[in-house]
C-alpha cells in the first residue's frame, strides 16, 4: 500500500513542478535563432507556396525558415491584418471588409498574382453525351432552388438519367468563385448536392456515378484524368476545354481565376521576406508547374516582381471578386 | 410470497420447472451470442481499419519517413516535425490536465459541500465532455492567443487540448473515488487518520486504476485532434524542430520549445488526404500508423502504472 501512495506523491510532485514551471516561463525567451517568414491562408494556394518555401529553404541551406499554415483565405487575412503573418495566401482578391480591417491596424500590403487556377466542370467517363455546357445551362443547374434533377432537363437531347451533383463546400474560395462566375452572385447556389471541402471526395463521387456532374480546381482533374471527363465551357464564343493554353490566352472563361499572395509592406522591408518573395516570383513558372497550377508567362512574373520591388501597395480589385479576368487585364489594372 | 396462481402451478410441476429453466438458459445463450457478435463487429472494424492503414502505408514506413520534414514531393515528404510536434503538445497536455483534473475531481467528490452549486457544476462538467472540440479551439484562440498573448505555440496547443480532456479526467476521477468501499474510509478514520490522510494514503491509491483509464481515454482523444489546433494556428509546412529542452551551457534546461511554432500528425495527415496526387494518400496512411504507435507509446506509461496500482490493491 505504502509503495503506491509514494508513487502518487512522486507523480504529483513531478507534475506540479512541470505544470508551474511551464506556465510561468515568460514569453521573453521566445526568440528564434534563424529569421522566420510566416505565411498562412488559402489551402488552394498552399501547394504553390509550399513548393516555393521548400526550394527556397534548400537554396538558403536552412539560414532562413519559412512556415506555411492553411487557415483559409478569410482566416489567413484575419491574421494578416493583425500583423501576425508576413505573407497571406489568397485564392481571391482581398475583400472590402478585410481592407478595412488592415487599414485599422495600419497594415499595408503588396498584392502579387502568382498563378492561374481553372475551375473544371467534370462528368463521369461513361457520360458520352456531354461534350460541352453553356454558362446559361450551368446557371440553370446550380442556381438557388433549381428544380433540374435529370439530364434531359438540361438539354432535351440528353438521356433520361437522374442528375447527381457534386460541388465545393460553402466555406471554400472555390465555392465563392464558382457561384459568382456562373450564378452571378457569390454564395448563391442550390443546396441539394453533395458538398465537400475535400476535393478528393468529389473526385471519388463523380467517378462512381454515371449521372454525376461536379466542379473543382484543375489540379484535381489533372491528377485523375483516367477517372473523370472534363466538360468544355461555352460562354457564347464556342466550347473551350480547360488547359494551360486556354487559361493563358483568356478563352477559358469565366472559370479561370488568378490566385495571389499578399505581402505585408512592413515585413517586405526585412531581407528574409524580400529574398523569399523574389525567389518565389523569379522561379514562378517552375514552382507553379510543380504544384499543377497554370503559371503566368515569364514576362508577367517580371512585371509582378517589378511591382514588388517598387513596393506598390494596395489592391487592383477594389474589394470585389474578379470574374473573367484575362491575364492582360490582371497586369494592366492600376493599383489604387 | 408468490401470489400468481400460474407461477404456483409451475412450481408444483417438475416438468414445467425444467422447461422454464431450459427457456431461461436459451435466453442466456442468446445474449452471450449477441455479446460475441457486438464484440466481433467492433473488433473487425478496428482490425480492418488498422490493416488497411498498414498495408497502404507499409512501403513508406522507414527511418527516412520518420526523419524527413514535409515536402511537396510525396517520396521526399516525411513526418519529423509532425510527430515531434504531436509528442511535445501531448506532454504539455498531460502535465497541465492530469494534476488539475485529479485535483478538481478530489475536491468535488471529497470536500465540496453537497448543495445546488455542486449539482450545477457537475452538470456543466458532464456537458463540457460532449462539447465539440472546435469550441475549445475558439475559446483558446480568444484566451491563450489574444489575451495571454502566448501566440501560436506548443504551450497554447497543449493547454487547449488540456482544457478539452479536463472534463473526462475530472469525471472519471470522481467515479473512481466514489467506487471505493465505505469500509476503507471508515477503517482509516477509526484509527485516527485525517480526511486528507484517508484520501491520499487509501482512497486515491485504490482508485488510481480507474483514474488512469480516464487519463488514457483523454490522451487518446487529444492526440488525434485537428480542428482546435488549426483554429489556434497550427502550421502545415514547417521544416524545423523546436529548440532542444537540454542545453550544453548553464542553466542546461531550456523551455524555449514551449513557444515554438509547430504542426501535429493529424494535421499533416489531413493535408495529405486532401491533396490531388494519389501518392500522398500513402503518406497519409503511413502517418496514420505512426500516430497509432505514438498513441500507444504515450499511453503505455499510464497503462503500466495502472497495472502496478491494480496489482497492489488487495481488498
Amino acid at each position: 500500500m505504502s509503495t503506491s501512495a509514494k508513487n502518487v506523491t512522486r507523480l504529483g510532485v513531478i507534475a506540479a513542478i512541470a505544470a508551474i514551471s511551464s506556465t510561468v516561463i515568460p514569453a521573453a525567451f521566445s526568440q528564434q535563432s534563424a529569421p522566420v517568414v510566416r505565411i498562412d491562408g488559402s489551402s488552394t494556394v498552399y501547394p504553390v507556396t509550399e513548393v516555393a518555401a521548400e526550394q527556397f529553404q534548400k537554396q538558403q541551406g536552412g539560414k532562413i525558415r519559412v512556415t506555411v499554415g492553411i487557415s483559409g483565405t478569410g482566416g489567413g487575412f484575419k491574421k494578416f491584418c493583425r500583423g501576425e503573418t508576413d505573407i497571406s495566401n489568397a485564392s481571391r482578391p482581398i475583400l472590402a471588409k478585410e481592407m478595412e480591417e488592415c487599414k485599422k491596424n495600419n497594415i499595408q500590403y503588396i498584392e502579387l498574382p502568382v498563378a492561374y487556377d481553372a475551375l473544371t466542370v467534370v462528368v463521369n467517363p461513361q457520360n458520352t453525351w456531354t461534350k460541352s455546357l453553356t454558362v446559361a445551362e450551368l446557371k440553370k443547374v446550380w442556381e438557388p432552388d433549381s428544380k433540374i434533377n435529370n439530364w434531359n432537363q438540361i438539354r432535351s437531347e440528353f438521356p433520361n438519367l437522374p442528375l447527381k451533383l457534386f460541388g465545393a463546400g460553402a466555406d471554400s474560395g472555390t465555392f465563392d468563385y464558382f457561384t459568382e462566375a456562373i450564378v452571378g452572385k457569390a454564395k448563391a447556389s442550390r443546396k441539394d448536392y453533395t458538398a465537400s471541402e475535400d476535393d478528393n471526395v468529389l473526385v471519388q463521387g463523380v467517378s462512381r456515378e454515371r449521372g454525376a456532374l461536379g466542379y473543382f480546381g484543375y489540379a484535381y482533374y489533372a491528377e485523375n484524368k483516367n477517372k473523370l471527363k472534363a466538360v468544355a465551357i461555352d460562354n457564347g464564343r464556342g466550347p473551350v476545354m480547360p488547359s494551360e493554353k486556354t487559361v493563358l490566352d483568356g478563352t477559358y472563361q469565366p472559370l479561370s481565376r488568378p490566385i495571389f499572395i499578399y505581402v505585408n509592406a512592413n515585413s517586405a522591408k526585412r531581407p528574409e521576406v524580400r529574398q523569399f518573395v523574389s525567389y518565389y516570383l523569379s522561379n514562378g513558372p517552375a514552382i507553379v508547374k510543380k504544384s499543377k497550377y497554370v503559371p503566368l508567362p515569364s514576362s508577367a512574373y517580371k512585371a509582378i516582381l517589378a511591382r514588388f520591388n517598387k513596393n506598390q501597395v494596395g489592391t487592383a480589385f477594389g474589394g470585389k471578386e474578379a470574374i473573367g479576368l484575362k491575364l492582360d487585364d490582371l497586369l494592366k489594372r492600376s493599383i489604387q | 410470497m408468490v401470489r400468481n396462481p400460474k407461477l404456483i402451478a409451475v412450481l408444483h410441476n417438475p416438468i414445467a420447472i425444467a422447461e422454464s429453466i431450459q427457456q431461461r438458459k436459451r435466453w442466456e445463450q442468446f445474449f452471450i451470442l449477441l455479446g460475441w457478435f457486438s464484440l466481433l463487429v467492433a473488433l473487425l472494424t478496428l482490425v480492418v481499419l488498422v490493416a488497411d492503414l498498414l498495408i497502404r502505408g507499409w512501403p513508406l514506413l522507414n527511418l527516412k519517413f520518420l526523419l524527413s520534414p514535409p515536402s511537396s514531393d510525396p517520396e521526399e515528404a516525411g513526418i519529423l516535425t509532425a510527430w515531434v510536434g504531436s509528442l511535445l503538445v501531448i506532454l504539455v497536455t498531460i502535465v497541465v490536465a492530469v494534476p488539475l483534473g485529479i485535483g478538481a475531481g478530489i475536491y468535488l467528490e471529497e470536500y465540496a459541500p453537497k448543495n445546488w452549486l455542486l449539482d450545477f457544476i457537475e452538470i456543466n462538467i458532464t456537458n463540457l465532455a460532449g462539447v465539440p472540440s472546435i469550441i475549445y479551439g475558439l475559446l483558446a484562440l480568444g484566451f491563450f492567443v489574444y489575451i495571454l498573448k502566448w501566440g501560436e505555440s506548443i504551450l497554447t496547443a497543449g493547454c487547449t487540448l488540456a482544457l478539452l480532456i479536463l472534463p473526462v479526467v475530472i469525471v472519471t476521477t470522481r467515479e473512481s473515488l466514489r467506487a471505493i468501499p465505505v469500509g476503507i474510509r471508515e477503517g482509516a478514520y477509526s484509527v485516527g487518520a485525517s480526511r486528507w490522510q484517508t484520501i491520499f494514503d487509501h482512497v486515491l491509491p485504490y482508485s488510481m486504476g480507474g483514474i488512469l483509464t480516464g487519463i488514457i481515454v483523454g490522451i487518446s482523444r487529444a492526440i488525434g485532434e485537428t480542428a482546435p489546433l488549426i483554429t489556434i494556428g497550427a502550421l502545415t509546412f514547417i521544416t524545423f524542430l523546436p529548440e532542444a529542452p537540454i542545453k550544453g551551457e548553464f542553466p542546461y534546461i531550456s523551455f524555449n520549445w514551449l513557444w515554438s511554432p509547430f504542426t501535429v500528425l493529424p494535421i499533416q495527415m489531413f493535408n495529405w488526404v486532401s491533396r490531388p496526387q494519389e501518392a500522398f494518400q500513402i503518406n497519409s496512411a503511413a502517418a496514420g500508423v505512426v500516430l497509432l504507435v505514438l498513441t500507444l507509446l504515450v499511453n503505455s506509461t499510464a497503462i503500466y502504472l495502472r497495472y502496478r496500482f491494480r496489482k497492489s490493491i488487495k481488498f
